[in-house]
């Protein structure tokens, strides 16, 4: 057999996994760590119980902005917004200045390209820009999308390599607030700039693991001191990608590739929240007449969790049965190091997609009883500030 | 002991053979969370699927080093298969065969040749 192709990009902190002695594993053209020596089932627990910090360099950072702004970041902002709205499906007149959003990119058949995360900067720093986060293997795609959809209306300054770190966990912000004072004023998503040792960084409350936690987003050189500087904290323990999966599929959140695709609508995906309702009723969407139709009729299909009753876990391709019948497939599936047993998500029709309903997934030829339950599996403990006084107190500090 | 190129071993315990996972198999899957083993009275071939053992990352199937019987699987390891990582080579066997012939055992690997294997692997222990 040939040796597999040997990943060549490495992030800002590839070094610093080696020497914790990580597992390293290919992810989007990446070389990633997958676990380090702890273990997937003891990486995991630490982050619901402690801290976990996690390599998330590989994730497509931009900022866009106007290729020729105006001296009104307010005005520069509306334009932006106004260029790149079709592209999403959310409403980006309405992101206050500090906030982000989960959005989603729309193909013309109303399939999803991608799910992002967008934000609107604060502060003095990249006022009347829009920052784009997107995921690792899709991102060459995305930016080539945009810049082609905008030409030369706007700049793509892509933070390519940056260090993009995640602190996840009960203790992330009592960790994050003693490195940089303030951060625990954000809500969650929301972000806003920090100075660490002289160095820009962008910190966000936000994450993929359903705890509370902050995604840090630092210039490549400062990278492996900042994630060096985090670890010094006993509280913090290395997380690789592994254990990122497992947390997300009980938080129950999708991930793109495998829960949603091209072919996937935000209404079947259950993120029909993400579809704004001025953008809707205006019908200026891509995929329009098939999200209106959903809407109408009702979807096809419908995204729900499962808890597998009985035997070995039921992995992404598994097919879901009903009596015997086929009725879905499994996008995301695998044991809950929480919960203790096999859980998964998966495609069935609306009239099975009710809490109680009894399935059947089937795996190596063996039908296994299974059971709809609601998502997340595990409870989100976000923190979220409702006050505008909190992120007005961020920004004015000193 | 023997062991087989995928990373199982056996070991003859009198009239049966005893099957299980190798120390760097058990590192290479990562913490083990299922354990399944077919029925006992199940006749295999040399390499047909004994069972599977499935981590938090993935399944693997686990392939019979020799023909036989399945006479019994470890049930203290599918009742708790962390036992599987904490002691692959021990406590944490898979299952006993009744072989068809236990010359088969023989012809497998000693533990030199299996230790030559895991280097031109660039396995680390």
């Amino acid at each position: 057999m040939p040796e597999p192709v040997v990943p060549t990009r490495k992030t800002p902190l590839s070094f610093a996994h080696e020497a914790l002695g990580a597992r390293i594993a290919p992810f989007a053209g990446y070389a990633m760590p997958l676990h380090y020596p702890s273990g997937v089932l003891a990486e995991h627990r630490w982050t619901r119980t402690h801290a976990g910090l996690f390599d998330v360099s590989h994730m497509g950072v931009a900022f866009v902005q106007l290729d020729r702004g105006s001296p009104d970041a307010e005005v520069d902002y509306r334009r932006l917004a106004e260029l790149i709205e079709p592209l999403v499906c959310g409403d980006l007149h309405a992101l206050r200045p500090g906030e982000l959003r989960y959005s989603l990119l729309l193909n013309e058949t109303g399939g999803i390209v991608d799910d992002l995360l967008v934000g609107r900067p604060s502060g003095p720093l990249l006022q009347g820009s829009l920052l784009l986060v997107v995921n690792a293997a899709t991102k060459e795609r995305d930016f080539a999308l945009i810049a082609e959809t905008l030409g030369d209306a706007v700049q793509i300054d892509w933070r390519d390599p940056w260090g993009m770190m995640a602190l996840q966990g009960p203790e992330a912000a009592s960790v994050l607030e003693a490195m940089c004072p303030g951060v625990s004023e954000l809500g969650f998503m929301q972000f806003a700039p920090r100075d660490w040792r002289g160095q820009s960084i962008w910190v966000s409350r936000s994450g993929y693991t359903g705890e509370d936690g902050f995604e840090i987003l630092v210039p490549p050189d400062a990278a492996p001191s900042f994630w060096d500087a985090l670890l010094q904290d006993a509280r913090v323990r290395p997380v690789g990608l592994a254990a990122r999966d497992s947390l997300r599929l009980e938080a129950g959140l999708p991930l793109y590739g495998h829960d949603l695709g091209p072919d996937t609508s935000p209404i079947e995906a259950g993120l029909g929240f993400a579809v704004h309702r001025r953008r809707r009723e205006a019908g200026n969407l891509r995929g329009h007449a098939r999200l209106a139709h959903e809407r109408a009729e009702g979807p096809s299909r419908i995204r729900v969790g499962l808890r597998v009753l009985e035997g070995a876990p039921a992995r992404e391709g598994a097919v879901i049965a009903r009596d015997g019948e086929p009725v879905g497939v499994v996008t995301s599936g695998g044991f809950s190091p929480t919960l203790g047993i096999p859980i998964a998500m998966g495609f069935v029709p609306p009239s099975l997609s009710a809490s109680g309903t009894r399935l059947e997934v089937i795996v190596r030829d063996r039908a296994q009883a299974a059971e709809v339950v609601p998502l997340p599996f595990v409870p989100h403990r976000y923190v979220r500030h409702t006050h505008a006084g909190d992120m007005h107190a961020l920004h004015t500090r000193p | 002991m023997r062991f087989t190129p995928d990373h199982e071993w056996v070991r003859l315990e009198g009239e049966l053979a005893m099957v299980g996972i190798t120390e760097h198999a058990a590192a290479a899957l990562g913490d083990i969370v299922y354990l399944e083993i077919k029925a006992p009275g199940t006749q295999l071939a040399k390499g047909d699927i004994l069972g599977v053992v499935e981590s938090v990352k993935a399944a693997s199937e686990i392939y019979a080093p020799i023909a036989g019987v399945v006479a019994e699987a470890n049930t203290r390891a599918i009742d708790d298969p962390t036992l599987i990582g904490q002691a692959p080579e021990g406590d944490g066997w898979l299952a006993r065969l009744q072989p068809s012939d236990s010359s088969e055992i023989d012809a497998l690997m000693d533990a030199d040749a299996y230790r030559a294997l895991l280097d031109s692997l660039g396995a680390d222990q």
